[in-house]
């Protein structure tokens, strides 16, 4: 699903945030990527999305080489992977329902099929009862909640999830970690940012570990490795 | 399909979000494009004067004070024997004083004028209207007729011609360096409310970018708002145009009556089937670069 090839990202300035960085992730499995601040997680999503090009080295996603995608064919990577952030990025003058059929009109869905689908994205992460609020009146779970929605709404064979607990309590950090672990198991790839040591170690999943811009662990069956 | 509508209804969201800045863009191109339609009736109007005045003067030749009637028709048959001449019209003193009267008094007889009838004022203007059948002899007929004994002067359209061509260059001149100003004031403004939408929507157009929007679902909207800011920039002139034309041709044509017969108005339905596809092709055209550029510059994927 997800290969990376040596890649190193240097931003102006020359701060390496990438340094050479190596990595499979097969279609199917849940992957934790933990590391102190700084040391290049985000980069590295931002690579995935292709919103930033690699100063060397080459990424491919389900064996299509993204230095060799045209620009027009952006967005049709970009369709093929939900992402979810810290701080939600919900649209605040927009309901619920219309933050998640907003993400079906983006890429075109027929109007008379996005209803049906936004139901059911959130039946499946349970706010079916509301959808016609909007964002601040929702706590900071729910709102997590209805961005991965929005994430999933599409379908992607791929989630990313950067940080998706950072503003969250301990209980709702980890109903959002047990849903991104059901959609997993529907089929979905998902690679997940964490500073959260406990779920990470709790999950058993496996655990990616970064530092300074190289991958400095990874472990099969859990274990927080950055101390 | 539902993309068309989704930019069309975002871009008129976004014209009413930025009321300001809209309106002055509005306003400019109205400007712009009022100073065009004006430029544009004129010219219009000069050629359908110009080609009257060519058609229906040709070369008039008038005579000495006291030249008999035999000697004018004399120097007719001279003048008609001349190769690029098609032909030669006498007028009389007494049909120039009936032409005279007719043209200033249109409605019947005025008695003052009538009472001048055994006194004509223009008893010394008989003349030979002369119709050429190429117009580019005719600056070497004027000067073969003006050698003539007993002409007085000849008066060629041609001057006439030139004098208005030239009063109408220099009318082409000032509007077009105005309104070539006002279109890159125009441009400006719909760039900078473009970029004012896009910077409002920022938050709004980073997820449309995470969730595959295409660079064209990004930019409708603003396109919309830059294209119906420009089709409402461009009717707006030309309905006001619309209904001040006729207003000023029925105002000219009372006033300068004596000048009806040169004065030939080209029909509004005329000039407006043309201004209106024109104006609005301008008006579109400035919303299209304005905002596209801004688009191209600061909305990618
Ligand atoms: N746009 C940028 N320009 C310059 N330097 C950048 C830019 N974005 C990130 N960096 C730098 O690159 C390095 C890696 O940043 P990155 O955001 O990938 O870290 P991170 O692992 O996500 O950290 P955190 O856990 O705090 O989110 C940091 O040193 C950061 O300062
Ligand atoms: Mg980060």
């Amino acid at each position: 699903m997800i290969a990376l090839d040596n890649v190193t990202k240097t931003y102006p300035g020359n701060v390496q945030a990438l340094r050479g960085i190596s990595l499979r992730v097969e279609k199917g499995e849940f992957v934790f990527v933990v590391g102190e601040s700084g040391s290049g997680k985000t980069t590295l999503f931002k690579l995935l999305l292709k919103e930033l090009e690699p100063t060397s080295g080459a990424i491919y996603i389900n064996n299509k080489n993204l230095g060799k995608l045209r620009r027009k064919r952006v967005p049709i990577l970009r369709r093929g992977i939900g992402v979810v952030f810290q701080d939600f990025r919900l649209l605040k003058d927009r309901t619920v329902y219309e933050n998640i059929a907003f993400a079906q009109r983006v890429v075109g869905v027929p109007a008379r099929n996005i209803r049906k689908n936004v139901m059911a994205v959130l039946a499946l992460v349970g706010l079916t009862d509301k959808a016609k609020s909007r964002p601040d009146e929702l706590s900071g779970g729910e709102q997590q909640r209805v961005a991965l929605a929005r994430a999933l709404v599409n379908n992607p064979p791929l989630l990313l999830a950067d940080e998706p607990t950072g503003n969250l309590d301990p209980k709702n950090s980890w109903e959002i970690m047990k849903l991104l672990e059901a959609i997993n198991m529907r089929g979905t790839t998902v690679l997940v940012v964490t500073h959260n040591k406990e779920i990470v170690e709790r999950m058993k999943k496996r655990v990616i570990s970064m530092d300074k811009g190289l991958i400095v662990n990874d472990e099969k069956k859990g274990g927080y490795y950055y101390e | 399909m539902s993309s068309f509508f989704y930019s069309i209804k975002q871009g008129i969201k976004n014209i009413f979000r930025n009321r300001l800045f809209s309106l002055a863009s509005i306003g400019t191109i109205t400007a712009c494009l009022f100073l065009f339609g004006v430029f544009f009736c004129l010219v219009m109007n000069f050629q359908s004067i110009f080609q009257e005045v060519e058609t229906t003067v040709g070369v008039t030749v008038f005579f000495d004070e006291g030249t008999a009637e035999d000697r004018i028709m004399a120097i007719k048959s001279d003048i008609e024997t001349l190769d690029s001449v098609e032909e030669v019209l006498y007028t009389s003193p007494e049909q120039a004083w009936e032409d005279y009267k007719e043209k200033a008094f249109p409605d019947g007889d005025n008695e003052v004028l009538t009472n001048l009838d055994n006194d004509n004022p223009l008893a010394d203007s008989a003349s030979l209207a002369v119709y050429l059948n190429d117009a580019a002899t005719q600056e070497d007929v004027v000067s073969y007729i003006e050698k003539i004994e007993n002409v007085r002067t000849v008066n060629s359209s041609q001057s006439v011609a030139d004098s208005m061509a030239s009063i109408g260059r220099l009318i082409s001149y000032v509007s077009l360096a105005i309104i070539v100003i006002l279109m890159g004031v125009a441009i400006f403004l719909i760039s900078n409310t473009v970029m004012i939408g896009v910077t409002v929507r920022k938050e709004e157009i980073a997820i449309m970018k995470y969730l595959g929007a295409t660079d064209f679902f990004v930019r409708g909207p603003f396109l919309v708002e830059g294209l119906l800011i420009g089709a409402v920039g461009s009717l707006i002139p030309v309905c006001v145009l619309y209904f001040l034309y006729d207003k000023v041709v029925e105002f000219v044509t009372e006033r300068f009556a004596i000048l009806n017969s040169i004065l030939v108005f080209t029909p509004s339905l005329e000039v407006f089937r043309l201004l209106l596809p024109v104006s609005l092709i301008i008006g579109l055209g400035i919303g299209f670069f304005g905002s596209y550029f801004t688009l191209i510059k600061h909305v990618r994927v």
